[in-house]
């Protein structure tokens, strides 16, 4: 009797001794893969520097581009870059907070909203290079716009507006309903209660949505080559503030533009490695940009977490 | 006070001119937002809209039968063919390996994620697969094309300098963070019951993760799995740098083929005249890849949809 207990107790010993060992060689397998993910980020990181750091100096981003490897520069480009931002920033953001806004607070649950949903999920998987048809097709030619600043502000806009709704979608279901109703119970109206209460509250997580998808949107390439800006641009648009009233001048918005994404390609798909040099120098501005924006934008989640905490 | 008085100050105050511009404001920002959320609809309408008619003069020049089993694509030569299989089979290759990289990694990342590692560990690890995403799909190409691909002709006999393999590699790890975020949420809705029922039955951490969890997950996951797909498929700057533009049907990953989004690239560097053949073919083109990641995107949404529904 206590002999059979002996060994199956040593039998249901050996048994966990074999599913810890299993536990354990997943876990190492689970560590082995995200160091290989770890290692490939840090290789393209190392490889860009060390191809296009010597590359980067003030000349660089004074300069226009160039026939000449040496002579060239991202001027025209880290300028485009900014304006097309301005505007996808000023059409993606009202935009995309509206359309959260009224998906998660004012839309029923019927059809028109289902078809609104499944619209916007499929909307974000759409691949970018269609937009840019959308854009060669409708705003290029049917509306004639022709290939400028204002149409690649929106054409990236468009493409980013589904990580806007969906940032803000998440942003205003996270806020406690009894905010929502406090507000209501003081009598406030349905417009006051979104704009003095869930906006405010809801302000960092979008936040974090919006810099999200600039990020993306700064280093889309294929849309802005669809719609046929030029990579050759060797002028800047004209400036947005003048010196004579009304100061502000939107002729910017009518200026062709070329943009990071655009020169980088450009110079890497040329034969010379001098030019790869120079590609390799934008990457390194372009990585810049991109990983401080995620940066913050987690940093901004990461304290948004932790006061709601307490 | 009588409740008269009480009625008629109500009304009073309701019909104070205040409170209607508050109302009438309400008004009109539901209307506003409400435009806002039915733009998205306009979006895609149009999308369909402007890939259906610009693409129309390309399918009433070229038969339908010959664009789908033409082997040849040469649409600018003066002997043109349209057909869009060498185009098709270069996407589906590039796409394909990124899925062969992408599904075991993004499986034993995303059970790691999901089950393994303490919640501390698991939110200083997601911002490096955020920052892996974050990374311009243009420098994703440079470094495909400039440092892996001659890296890798190395290592395999015959790959050219442009080439699927390379491409494809590269576009998996650049779905790993998509793919493993949808996972990993598609996991952690399991309910927590199902994961102590398994313990309780003896089954280690492994058993209970790929026999239970990814089992309770399976439509979540495969969501995932289809919408990384949908990505790849779209992808279009990593193929149009490193995996060439010449139309090839070939079954062999190590050469160079234009994919259809590396095409509608080629072509729009040129000089693209409006109404030309050689501008509605890039919207012909745009339409298959538009109707594959719909197809890709909308059953993912189901899936996912039907997933949150189980739980």
């Amino acid at each position: 009797m206590s002999d059979i207990a002996i060994r199956a107790g040593d039998d249901t010993r050996r048994l966990v001794q074999v599913k810890r060992r299993q536990d354990l060689i997943f876990g190492v397998v689970g560590i082995l893969v995200l160091f290989v993910v770890m290692g490939l980020l840090m290789t393209l990181v190392a490889d860009l520097l060390i191809d296009g750091l010597g590359r980067i100096s003030p000349e660089f981003l004074t300069s226009f581009p160039s026939r000449r490897a040496a002579a060239a520069g991202v001027l025209s480009a880290w300028v485009g870059t900014t304006l097309v931002m301005l505007v996808t920033a000023a059409i993606a953001i009202p935009l995309g907070v509206g359309a959260g806004l009224y998906l998660e607070e004012y839309a029923s649950k019927n059809l028109l909203s289902d078809i609104i949903e499944v619209n916007v999920s499929n909307l974000a998987g759409v691949p970018s290079i269609i937009y840019g048809l959308l854009a060669l097709g409708f705003f290029v030619y049917a509306l004639d716009m022709g290939q400028t600043i204002l149409v690649g502000g929106l054409v990236l806009s468009l493409l980013i507006l589904p990580i806007v709704i969906v940032a803000t979608r998440e942003a205003v279901r996270a806020i406690p309903s009894g905010l929502r109703e406090s507000a209501y119970g003081i009598g406030a109206n349905r417009w006051q209660v979104m704009w003095s209460y869930i906006l405010p509250s809801a302000r960092p997580g979008i936040l974090t949505g919006a810099i999200v998808g600039l990020s993306r949107a700064i280093g889309e390439t294929a849309p802005i080559i669809t719609i046929g800006a030029l990579t050759y641009i060797a002028f800047l648009p004209p400036a947005p503030v003048t010196s004579t009233p009304p100061w502000i001048n939107f002729e910017w918005l009518n200026s062709p533009f070329t943009v990071m994404p655009i020169q980088m390609f450009n110079w890497t798909s040329r034969p010379q490695a001098e030019f790869h040099v120079n590609a390799a120098a934008t990457g390194v501005l372009l990585l810049c940009m991109t990983l401080m924006m995620n940066g913050f934008a987690i940093y901004l989640r990461y304290r948004l977490r932790r006061t709601v905490r307490t | 006070m009588t409740p008269e008085t009480q009625i008629s100050e109500y009304q009073a105050l309701r019909n104070s001119a205040f409170l209607r511009r508050g109302r009438i404001l309400a008004g009109i920002m539901q209307a506003a937002l409400f435009s806002c959320a039915a733009l998205s609809v306009l979006i895609t309408g149009a999308i369909i809209w402007v890939l259906v008619t610009e693409s129309l003069p390309f399918f009433q020049q070229v038969p339908f039968w010959d664009f789908l089993t033409d082997t040849e694509w040469t649409p600018v030569f003066t002997e043109a063919h349209y057909g869009i299989l060498p185009l098709l089979t270069a996407t589906f290759w590039a796409a394909g390996i990124a899925m062969a990289v992408a599904t075991p990694l993004g499986l034993i990342l995303s059970v790691y994620l999901s089950e393994f590692a303490k919640p501390s560990v698991r939110e200083a690890l997601k911002p490096i697969l955020e920052m892996l995403a974050a990374v311009p799909t243009v420098v994703f190409g440079y470094f495909a094309l400039l440092f892996l691909t001659p890296l890798a002709k190395q290592f395999i006999p015959g790959l050219s300098g442009f080439n699927l393999l390379v491409p494809g590699f590269v576009m998996g790890m650049m779905i790993l963070p998509y793919v493993v975020s949808i996972s990993e949420d598609a996991m952690r809705a399991v309910p927590m019951s199902l994961r102590e029922g398994a313990f309780a039955i003896g089954m280690s951490r492994v058993q209970m993760a790929f026999q239970v969890v990814i089992p309770g997950a399976f439509s979540g996951v495969t969501a995932a799995y289809l919408l990384g797909f949908s990505r790849a498929v779209g992808e279009t700057m990593v193929v149009a740098i490193a995996a060439g533009q010449n139309p090839n049907l070939t079954g062999d990953p190590r050469e160079g083929a234009a994919t259809i989004t590396a095409y509608i690239v080629q072509m729009s560097l040129g000089d693209l005249p409006h109404g030309s053949l050689a501008y509605s073919t890039i919207f012909a083109a745009g339409l298959v890849l538009f109707v594959i990641t719909l197809f890709f995107n909308l059953t993912g949404f189901f899936l996912r949809r039907k997933f949150r529904e189980a739980y």
